[in-house]
């Protein structure tokens, strides 16, 4: 019986609530606390991040003392293992990560997105395919498959990036899948169909629209994950120069000393550490304004 | 519990004053409702959606969604009032004293548990009985009394081993399971078709009637109404406007919110036009001062605006809230608008469908469907739900790939989906959707909703914008619409949304499938009313599909009635109304819920 679904549907308010436009759900995000604390985190150390450099008082393979020296008038925050100084290595070493954060995660979104809404649109053997393929890729842990492939490469900014971005890409492609299975499902959907709508465009002004806000919440989610990805990769020996200023590099070169000299481990730390808070309160915030949470319920 | 019933004329529910608030902001929701129910008696509460008829309903339990609450008013339970308990106290009263049927049974059934768990939870959960024997016997006598098999093996299925209207019955089995003295029905049949709902109804009121248990039946369809309650309070801008006698208020109404319900139903027998009421109920808020109607009835006077109208009797038992009662009821009921002029079709068919099978992974769900489409004609398709009729227009339409037969547009042969189909013939043939609150993107603009075909079919510009402009008018949606988007919008307005979307790249044939099926009686009537001027004045073929019978008379000229996947029968819409020849539709013609049952 359950074929035919010519049964009256009496609407309900529940599912207006739940087709909330993506504006007023960051408007709502952004009435949250912890999506505005989230947020200025992020922004603070994004500007540290991008600007820092030009206010770093030495280059940063420059010596500014002996090693280990604890902080001073010539060096504010103290020397690192070579006796760089690590308030201007601090300065630099967020940009290699955060660009290469950014790119790896726009990669697995635009892919992920691409892959799972063709999933839950074609409904037939295209959406197997597609799904067990993922399924392959997410049998491997994310650091595994990045250190094997930088491994075999070699440690390239493309390849970390290409690595990180692929591992990412699966499990996007199951949230959006999972998000956008009940959107196919609707009459305009079937309307657009119905009119004989190219399937680019249905998939792209039909669906797409309907599935931002658990995107949005991906996107901040998956940002989150890379960036403690790619500075555990650099902690590990694997970014793209060995004595390159940054933040993943730096806990490694530095934590020897941290009884000595501990500045050149908690800065990174610290950096990485509010980073990864803020972009996950920022995804958080955005998820409960989605969902509705904290809402103080109006009646329908 | 059993024995002290008190005289049947004694009332044994009396609800006073109740006023409910959107929490915080003393917005009223509902304001000033009082009425009485004798025990064994069925009061109907009719109103649109948002008008507080459930709202009134679960008060009646002492609950309030979230959001609400109870500020003012007494629900008296056989002298006991239920407010003014704490809710710990009311907790044992909830399906002892006091029970509700939901709209929906299959979410109130819990999917893991068997029917017998579920129904011997309810007594156990109340200490009925004295034993698990006792239980065990009572369980299958309530499922007796609700006309379903009580044998062990029935008794251990679970919900979705069901049907829709044996979920519904072992809904009504649990509610009247310890026998309480009030029963809340929230539009308990709205989900089921005819046959189903005349079952459930028929249980409803003779349970009610055997076991001195008072009902209040909350819908929006006043047809079924009339044919359970004997009373019936209606409901409008969160208070009531009217209380009566059904038969009374059918054949007599005095305000004329009613009258003009009553004239929004369709009838069965006679073609007239459907009319419906203009403009919009006001929201909690912005309700006006004096009357709440004033702005839609044809009676106002400068009094009505001053100040609200008291509910005042005008005979026995009839209570109404309007100044100029007698004068309303001095008219004739506004039955209906014409009759229709009924011309039969004639030339050649413009859409012809030729031994067409559809099924569903190898399952054949239509058998051998021959059909054809006058120009300019309507044609209703009527069936319960199963039958297949949605299955059928979906695959005009190029929505349903697995069929075979042929379906042939203005000589054109199409295939099975829509995207494979000629620009000129996807352009030529449109279909609306049941459900507007599904069918329309609810990211996008009510203009970008209705330029999309016109995108499609290669029209841009300031032509696309003056078609638009044009058609949002036609539908009477003014421009200040089109900036807007769906979920701004009542279940009317989307509805018409949906029609001009599907008239602005101007068909000849239109597919309807239960296009009012998920709206108000009186937006029905106003849709089918709009569908009707829109066919006559654009020289449309039109396939109606509907499961309300009545409405066939209202809108077609022909009528094709589906039963398990085939056509039955087919014929001009009166011959098969007045004298059908096929058992199915005699049946279907019985079991529908009429006005003219109470009149006659």
């Amino acid at each position: 019986m359950s074929v035919v679904s010519d049964v009256a549907i009496t609407p309900e308010p529940e599912s207006v609530r739940s087709t909330r436009r993506s504006g007023s759900v960051l408007r709502d995000a952004l009435s949250l606390w912890r999506t505005r604390i989230g947020l200025v985190l992020m922004i603070a150390l994004v500007l540290v991040a991008s600007f820092g450099p030009f206010f770093a008082p030495y280059s940063p393979a420059d010596f500014a003392g002996p090693p280990f020296t604890a902080p001073n008038s010539a060096a504010h925050l103290g020397t690192d293992y070579l006796g760089q100084d690590v308030l201007s290595r601090f300065l630099w070493g967020g940009r290699e990560i955060l660009v290469m954060a950014a790119l790896a995660t726009a990669f697995g979104l635009v892919f992920g997105t691409i892959i799972g809404m063709l999933a839950a649109y074609s409904r037939n053997w295209l959406d197997e395919v597609l799904m067990r393929a993922m399924d392959v890729i997410l049998a491997f842990p994310q650091i595994m498959l990045a250190l094997v492939a930088i491994a075999t490469v070699g440690p390239k900014a493309w390849l970390i990036v290409l690595a990180v971005g692929l591992t990412t890409l699966p499990r996007v492609a199951r949230v959006t899948r999972g998000a956008a299975q009940p959107i196919v499902e609707r009459d305009f959907v079937a309307a657009a169909e119905a009119l004989g709508v190219p399937r680019i465009r249905i998939l792209g002004r039909e669906l797409l629209p309907n599935i931002m806000s658990p995107l949005m919440v991906e996107m901040s989610l998956r940002l989150t994950y890379s960036i403690g990805l790619i500075a555990g990769l650099a902690f590990l020996g694997f970014a793209t120069s060995s004595n390159g200023a940054n933040w993943g590099t730096m806990i490694n070169q530095n934590r020897i000393a941290v009884q000595a000299q501990p500045w050149g481990v908690i800065m990174p730390v610290l950096a990485i550490a509010l980073l990864t808070v803020g972009t996950g309160l920022v995804g958080d915030g955005i998820s409960r304004a989605a969902a509705g949470i904290d809402r103080g319920r109006s009646t329908g | 519990m059993t024995d002290d019933r008190s005289a049947p004329d004694v009332p044994s529910i009396v609800v006073a004053g109740l006023r409910i608030e959107l929490t915080g902001s003393g917005r009223d929701v509902v304001d000033d409702v009082s009425f009485t129910i004798n025990p064994g008696q069925v009061m109907g509460l009719v109103g649109e959606s948002g008008s507080g008829k459930t709202t009134v309903g679960l008060a009646l339990l002492g609950h309030a969604r979230r959001g609400v609450e109870i500020v003012a008013g007494s629900v008296r339970i056989d002298d006991v009032d239920v407010l003014a308990l704490s809710e710990e106290q009311r907790r044992p009263l909830r399906g002892r004293v006091v029970s509700y049927v939901p709209q929906d049974p299959a979410a109130a059934l819990n999917p893991a548990l068997r029917i017998g768990t579920q129904l011997r939870e309810v007594l156990e959960a109340h200490d009925f009985g004295a034993n698990d024997g006792d239980r065990r016997d009572r369980v299958a006598e309530m499922m007796r009394e609700v006309a379903l098999p009580d044998d062990p093996g029935y008794l251990r299925r679970y919900p979705h081993e069901l049907s829709g209207g044996q979920q519904q019955r072992v809904g009504l089995a649990m509610a009247f399971a310890c026998r309480p003295r009030l029963i809340v029905l929230d539009e308990p049949t709205t989900g089921l078709d005819v046959t189903t709902q005349a079952h459930v109804l028929n249980t409803v009121r003779d349970l009610a009637g055997a076991h001195k248990v008072a009902a209040l039946y909350v819908s929006h369809d006043l047809a079924v109404v009339s044919t359970l309650a004997e009373r019936v309070a209606v409901m409008y801008a969160g208070r009531l406007v009217e209380v009566g006698e059904s038969s009374e208020l059918f054949a007599n109404a005095a305000h004329p919110y009613t009258r003009r319900l009553v004239g929004a139903i369709p009838r069965l027998a006679g073609s007239r036009e459907l009319i419906g009421i203009p403009g919009r109920a006001p929201s909690p808020g912005s309700r006006p001062r004096g009357c709440a109607f004033e702005s839609r009835c044809a009676f106002v006077e400068d009094a009505c605006r001053l100040e609200l109208p008291p509910l005042r009797a005008l005979d026995e038992g009839h209570m109404v809230r309007c100044l100029r009662a007698e004068e309303v009821r001095a008219h004739p009921m506004p039955f209906a608008g014409e009759a229709m002029a009924v011309s039969m079709p004639h030339g050649e068919s413009v859409l012809s469908v030729q031994q067409m099978s559809a099924g569903y992974r190898g399952v054949t769900v239509l058998h051998d469907i021959n059909l054809d489409l006058a120009p300019s004609e309507c044609l209703a398709l009527v069936g319960e739900s199963g039958s297949g009729k949605t299955t059928l227009a979906r695959s005009i339409a190029g929505l349903h790939a697995e069929r075979s037969g042929r379906i042939v547009l203005h000589g054109e042969e199409l295939v099975e989906l829509a995207r494979h189909r000629s620009r000129e013939s996807r352009r030529r043939l449109q279909y609306i959707f049941q459900n507007p609150y599904g069918s329309l993107n609810p990211r996008r603009t009510i203009n970008q909703i209705v330029r999309q075909p016109l995108e499609v079919f290669g029209i841009g510009g300031s032509e696309a914008n003056a078609r638009v402009d044009e058609m949002l008018e036609r539908v009477s949606l003014t421009a200040a619409y089109a900036s807007r988007y769906p979920d701004q919008l009542s279940g009317g307005e989307r509805q018409r949304v949906a029609i001009a979307r599907a008239l602005v790249s101007r068909p000849d044939v239109l597919i309807c499938d239960e296009v009012t099926s998920a709206l108000d009686v009186s937006v029905q009537a106003a849709i089918v009313e709009l569908l009707g001027e829109l066919q006559k004045s654009l020289d449309l073929a039109m396939l109606f599909v509907t499961h309300n019978l009545p409405l066939v008379r209202s809108i077609a000229q022909r009528v094709a009635v589906m039963s398990a996947g085939r056509i039955v029968e087919l014929g001009a819409v009166d011959s098969v109304l007045l004298q059908p020849s096929d058992d199915y539709t005699r049946r279907l013609l019985a079991d529908t819920p009429s006005l003219e049952a109470v009149q006659s």
